[in-house]
């Protein structure tokens, strides 16, 4: 029997088919993948399910009767869910208040709160969630966050539950207690589906997996019949090399950049506390944590960007604390963390944001301050096709290019200027497989060319596989710093959590 | 060849807000029928009010000067992201600094009395722009409120100047003459068309290839852009946010000063009123470049002296030009209309198409 059963569904926008003809079905009771790179349709095809989007062609399923789902309120009526990647959580009401929210259980006219815990209370047992209904939203992590809207689902007697990107916050721990999670729905006969690029993900929790690359289907297979290498081909529609071919590290590795005791006060509260951190050439130097523990602070500090810290940052043993974001550029290059507020400018040209940071270079700009826009637009063409941007041409805006050729062409100008240091922060975020394995081939060939790599990254597998020494930051400190192969992955989980020391002892 | 003038016209939206002029031309036209008079002859006289003879010509080049200035003023703004509505006040104290620099600094030659008394202005309305824009920076007031504070400071502080300290003798409150070695020279006789119709055209011209081919026009326009990267590029903001608004101010303050040494020969008040604001409108119309904004100046200059046409020639009050001005404005600031408009047709192809597959 199948829960979902989606049929020749497309659904185009401005002309574009992001579901075209797509059939997808999931069987009651299973875990079911849906994968695929950023733009495959995935998003839009479960949004056509929520009742998000009407599809223009296509007829839908639910336990083998066809349904018209015209809004989320239909979908949910119809015991579908959806836990969206951003949570729709209020932070200054309780769990139990924002499960109940809009279906309150009432004593007359007046909301029964003390009936509302005890029913939330009630369902978290069931279903073993480790949620306490009075706490606080904006005290709770987000992994039990994630807990409190999978929670809401159920309350609202969901049958198919559907998560997007679930794992894209979560610390290891956090993504095995949610696995923990979905076993246990899919034991209650739940129907569970998960958008998901990740590989690793499908193959630890899936049951079956349908693979979307650009809007069609590729394919529906079991679990059991593929593994990470094929589904990574399925996705991209070539061979992709998953295994970045590592060289050893160079004998003579002189610290390029050395922080010490670095301490950033914001709001009363440190949160740099007394960082130290060398980073030496032809390595690469991961900075792993929990987002929100201080690396963004981290980067503003190494890139000049936030100048009131105090503490010490030399370049080959130079003193060069304090020196400003223009000054920093000299020295560091820079791939920011949120390329849409501080990597590019989204009305400005490809050639103009291929220069934007470094304009004033010689090259770029005469003495009197006129931009040579001639050698300029020049050197932009050949960015482009070097970097390999895929592009209308330099004169196209860069804000209306995919999000991974705006990052190739974020990345593409750190490494054309670059003095021999990098900062790369979230290099690969919400980037197709292609573009990721070209970023991660590129990083490596910084430091087999003898660069200095600072990797800041939310996601733990691009850490692990990249970098020579990991640094575990929480809460503002390094809670612990050794080379790759010292760290076991749930020791590194658990440094994330705080727990670091304990998890030594025990 | 082709593929460029398509791109062009893509890129500045041209085609946008001529078809928002025409479109309010037709609505206008409506109303004016609905008021029981001919359209025709409506659009008739203004044709010849703005455009029917050299005097008339000139006159619409001659109101257009002021507001070609108020016009750059505003793109400098919106360059660097801030929304002057203080040009309106920068305008006048700018004709004011440029008033008494005209009467009261002697004994120069022309040529360094006339471009003083026009930096006079400029500094003038600069330094007051400059002030909103500081206090923005130094205690995050919003720009807005400030700059429409500072234009009522501006009004009675200098309506208090010109009404007692620097009353000119007789009835009327206006300021003495200024010196013919600080005046501009009339170019068309009885017509508003000075010399200042030059300083249009530079202004226009320099403001054009400081923001494309200098540092200093790129790093403005990506701090307006984006000032989060901006700063990560190295680029100081706040820097940008004073340069870019003195400009504004200083513009504003040429174009207020160009009136006094060019047309009036004195301050004189709500000699400039207005202009500050039709500035926002004539920049949004020109799409916040500088060449859109030198020709819907133009296009406004020419709405103004078609409604005098108007009223001179015909019965149809000329109060029905507002309504036409405002049409304008409300067309071209509201693109969406038209982008809506375009989405629904698009959609409705669409869905025809899509049933076609289903069906």
């Amino acid at each position: 029997m199948n829960a979902v059963e989606m049929l020749g569904i497309t659904k185009r926008f401005n002309g574009m088919p992001a579901n075209d003809n797509v059939d997808f079905y999931v069987e009651k009771g299973e875990i079911h993948s849906l994968l695929g790179e950023n733009g495959a349709g995935k998003t839009t095809l479960m949004n056509i399910l929520f009742g998000m989007y009407r599809a223009d062609s296509g007829i839908i399923k639910i336990n083998g009767e066809e349904v018209s789902i015209s809004s989320p309120r239909v979908a949910i009526e119809n015991g579908i869910s959806m836990v969206h990647q951003h949570f729709m959580l209020v932070d200054s009401l309780t769990v139990t208040e924002n499960i109940v929210l809009g279906q309150e259980p009432k004593k007359g006219p007046f909301f029964d709160l003390e009936d509302a815990f005890r029913q939330i209370g009630e369902l978290a047992d069931r279903y073993h969630f480790k949620v306490d209904p009075r706490a606080k939203i904006s005290e709770l992590s987000v992994g039990v966050r994630q807990r409190v809207e999978i929670l809401k689902a159920l309350y609202h007697k969901a049958d198919i539950l559907i998560l997007d990107e679930p794992t894209a916050v979560l610390t290891p721990q956090e993504v095995d207690d949610l696995f923990t999670v979905l076993r246990g729905l899919k034991e209650d006969g739940k129907t569970v589906i998960i958008i998901t690029h990740k590989l690793k993900e499908t193959m630890a929790v899936a049951d079956s997996v349908t693979i979307l690359r650009k809007g069609k289907k590729v394919t529906r297979l079991p679990i059991e019949e593929v593994d990470e290498q094929k589904l990574a081909d399925l996705m991209v529609g070539r061979f992709v090399d998953l295994n970045i071919k590592k060289k050893d590290l160079r004998a003579d590795r002189p610290v390029r950049i050395s922080l010490e005791d670095i301490v950033l006060e914001k709001n009363g509260k440190n949160v740099l506390d007394h960082v130290s951190l060398e980073i030496r050439s032809g390595e690469i130097l991961g900075i792993a944590g929990v987002e929100g523990n201080g690396q963004t602070e981290l980067i503003e500090v190494i890139t000049g960007i936030e100048r009131r810290y105090s503490g010490r940052i030399t370049e080959d043993g130079r003193d060069i604390t304090g020196t400003d974001a223009a000054g920093m550029l000299k020295v560091i290059g820079h791939i920011p963390e949120d390329r849409g507020m501080r990597g590019y400018i989204s009305n400005f040209s490809n050639w103009e944001n291929l220069i934007l940071g470094y304009h004033t270079l010689p090259q770029y700009m005469t003495r009197q301050g006129i931009l040579k826009t001639k050698q300029i637009r020049k050197d932009a063409q050949e960015a482009i096709e070097v970097y390999d941007v895929r592009t209308e041409g330099i004169d196209q805006p860069t804000g209306s290019l995919s999000g991974g050729n705006q990052q190739k062409l974020i990345v593409g100008r750190a490494l054309k200027h670059h003095n021999g240091v990098l900062v790369a922060a979230q290099p690969t975020r919400g980037v197709d497989i292609g573009a990721i394995e070209y970023i991660h081939s590129q990083l490596m060939a910084v430091r087999d060319s003898g660069g200095a790599v600072i990797l800041i990254s939310a996601d733990l597998d691009e850490i692990v596989k990249l970098s020579d020494r990991i640094a575990v930051i929480y809460e503002g400190r390094i809670a612990a710093c050794r080379p790759a192969s010292g760290f076991t992955e749930s020791e590194l989980g658990a440094y994330m959590l705080g727990k670091g020391d304990s998890a030594d002892e025990e | 060849m082709k593929n460029k003038i398509t791109d062009f016209l893509k890129r500045s939206q041209i085609l946008v807000s001529a078809a928002s002029l025409i479109l309010a031309l037709l609505i206008c036209g409506l109303v004016i029928a609905v008021c029981g008079y001919s359209p025709m002859e409506a659009y008739g006289a203004m044709l010849k009010g703005a455009f029917g003879s050299k005097y008339y010509f000139s006159q619409t080049l001659g109101t257009m000067i002021p507001l070609v200035f108020s016009g750059l003023a505003m793109l400098m703004a919106v360059k660097v992201g801030i929304f002057n509505i203080g040009i309106e006040g920068q305008m006048l104290v700018g004709s004011f600094a440029a008033a008494l620099a005209g009467r009261y600094i002697t004994g120069l030659p022309k040529i360094i009395h006339l471009p003083l008394a026009l930096l006079a202005g400029a500094m003038m309305g600069g330094l007051w722009a400059l002030i909103a824009a500081w206090l923005k920076n130094a205690l995050g007031i919003n720009e807005v409120i400030l700059t429409i504070m500072l234009n009522y400071v501006a009004q009675y502080v200098v309506s208090y100047l010109v009404s007692f300290p620097f009353h000119a003798e007789g009835n009327v409150v206006r300021t003495e003459d200024i010196q013919p070695t600080a005046s501009m020279t009339t170019m068309v006789a009885h017509t508003r068309l000075y010399t200042g119709i030059y300083l249009a055209v530079a202004a226009t011209v320099l403001i054009w290839l400081m923001l494309r081919y200098t540092k200093f026009g790129y790093e403005l326009r990506a701090v307006g852009s984006n000032s989060s990267a901006a700063e990560t590029a190295g680029i100081n903001a706040k820097r940008y946010i004073l340069a870019a608004m003195f400009l504004s101010g200083a513009l504003a303050g040429i174009g207020g000063a160009g009136e006094v040494l060019g047309y009036w020969g004195y301050y004189i008040p709500t000699m400039t009123q207005g202009y500050g604001f039709d500035g926002i409108a004539i920049a949004t119309m020109g799409r916040s470049e500088p060449l859109g904004t030198f020709i819907s100046a133009f296009l406004f200059g020419a709405l103004r002296n078609g409604a005098t046409g108007m009223n001179r020639s015909t019965s149809i009050p000329g109060e029905l030009i507002e309504v036409l001005e405002g049409l304008v404005i409300l067309f071209v600031s509201t693109p969406g209309i038209f982008r809506a408009a375009r989405k629904i047709i698009r959609a409705r192809n669409e869905r025809r198409t899509g049933n076609g597959l289903s069906a």
